[in-house]
């Protein structure tokens, strides 16, 4: 298998196997497998675990119960975003945090620090990515593809939700999330096994199509979800509310990092907000390309690219607040012409739920 | 591979001669690195082109990628199947997913081109320095 390579957060990924569009259609229509272990972890145990994650993340952990997952916003004091991340409940004393790659090198000291300063949680900060690798088997036949290397009753997994169990005979955490837009699961594992589990999964998969896919289509398959990637939708002087994750912050919960400046952005509103744009003339709009409103520079791209599904060139932009919203046409700024587009609602793609 | 009758650059366009008039596309190699090709830019017809400028440019999902003219002159054909067939870039980058047609103004331009064989081993030596 040869597979195109890309330095990412000085990782060596696979940007593509076959092809992105043909990995893209066979996650949408089948079934696909995502190698993710440069993704981070990072482990919080003691009996203070719960109140330690809460005051470093923005979404409700005390709501979680014990095998349960949510997304969630790590942020700094300004609310700009640190990372986002998915906080896993194994128990009421242990959290496991699932990060991005580029970012667990800060993600890491941030939390720790948080812990440090703040002087009052029982409770130890493992950054644990060189115990687990990461996999994702994303698609409608994803769980009748993972099923077949474990005992574990994965539809009785609900989404956001995983078991601790075991894939292929070895112990593996089984969760049912990604970042595709389709059902499908990601598994964390120690790393001696990962060229194992890959391949039995990609054997299992074969008599539904299993494609092995690169972070190629992992972009296109995000950005059709209208999901965020950080660098691009987020990063630090973006906030929750200005990118549409709104639901990911629960003011009410308490102290957190970052709550003041929110309440101070819920006060006086945002100046800038994400919505979703499909072109309408000749031409591409990419990540960081200019937005034209009424002829005047008003926002950026920030994702942007061929959607393999609709067939159409889409993004995600920046605009003001007060004119970010779907039916106006905008204008992009592509290789110095004004190429038109008009603003959509996002996520541009939602499967449909049988 | 690439066949003895095209012209090649180090920029992977390649040009095939008739009379006054040479053909431009990108070459096997430049589509295999660019994947899957789902946009191409082209000059219109009358567009006066220069050796080594920037005439064009083609998007694959995830890159955008210049097209420079290996050759000087005017531009009297684009391929119009493209705009709805990119794909025909991967397909057949040396035959229908041809890009333009030029009519030379200095044929002589000709002799900083490469030989297929030479571009062969320009492309092994890319390849190796990965």
């Amino acid at each position: 298998m040869r597979a195109k390579m890309v330095d990412f957060g000085g990782w060596d990924m696979p940007l593509q196997y076959s092809g992105i569009l043909e990995e893209h259609a066979a996650v949408r229509s089948a079934v696909g497998l995502f190698d993710v272990s440069h993704m981070g972890e990072i482990e919080i145990h003691g009996s203070d675990a719960a109140a330690l994650t809460d005051y470093v993340t923005t979404n409700a952990v005390g709501k979680l119960q014990p095998g349960q997952a949510q997304y969630s916003g790590l942020l700094y004091e300004h609310a700009g975003f640190v990372d986002d991340i998915l906080v896993h409940k194994i128990a009421d004393d242990h959290y496991f945090l699932c990060v991005n790659a580029s970012n667990q090198e800060k993600d890491y000291p941030h939390i720790a620090a948080a812990k440090r300063f703040a002087n009052r949680f029982t409770a130890t900060v493992d950054f644990a990515s060189d115990r687990y690798t990461q996999l994702a088997i994303q698609g409608p036949r994803a769980l009748a593809t993972l099923q077949k290397l474990t005992p574990a009753p994965l539809s009785a997994i609900r989404y956001y939700h995983f078991i601790d169990g075991v894939v292929s005979a070895i112990t593996a955490r089984i969760a049912r999330t990604g970042y595709t837009g389709e059902d499908g699961f990601e598994i964390y594992f120690a790393p001696e096994h990962s060229e194992r589990i890959w391949n039995d999964i990609l054997d299992a998969g074969q008599e539904f199509g299993i494609q092995p896919c690169g972070l190629g289509a992992r972009n296109t398959l995000r950005l059709e979800a209208g999901m965020a990637l950080y660098g691009h939708e987020i990063h630090s002087t973006i906030t929750p509310f200005e990118a549409g994750l709104g639901w990911i912050v629960k003011l009410d919960k308490g102290e957190f990092i970052g709550r003041a400046a929110l309440v101070r952005q819920k006060e006086q509103g945002v100046t800038r907000k994400l919505i979703g744009f499909e072109m309408t003339a000749r031409g591409i709009g990419r990540d960081d390309y200019e937005v034209f409103l009424d002829g005047a520079p008003a926002g950026w791209v920030s994702s942007g690219g061929p959607s393999p599904t609709l067939k159409k060139n889409i993004g995600m932009c920046y605009l003001p607040a007060d004119r970010a919203q779907a039916g106006r046409r905008i204008e992009i700024a592509i290789r110095n012409q004004a190429v038109d587009a008009v603003t959509v609602p996002l996520p541009f793609y939602k499967r449909a739920i049988p | 591979m690439y066949p003895e009758d095209l012209h090649y650059t180090k920029q992977h366009e390649w040009v095939r001669l008739s009379d006054h008039a040479g053909v431009v596309g990108i070459t096997d190699y430049a589509q295999q690195e660019l994947g899957d090709i789902v946009y191409v830019d082209l000059p219109r017809v009358g567009t006066r082109v220069e050796q080594g400028k920037m005439m064009g440019s083609v998007e694959s999902v995830k890159a955008v990628s210049d097209i420079y003219s290996p050759l000087s002159g005017e531009v009297i054909e684009i391929n119009d199947a493209l705009a709805t067939a990119p794909e025909k870039l991967n397909e057949s980058p040396h035959g229908d997913g041809w890009l333009v047609k030029i009519r030379l103004s200095a044929p002589d331009e000709i002799q900083g081109l490469l030989s297929a064989a030479d571009y062969a081993k320009y492309v092994a030596e890319e390849e190796s320095g990965h």
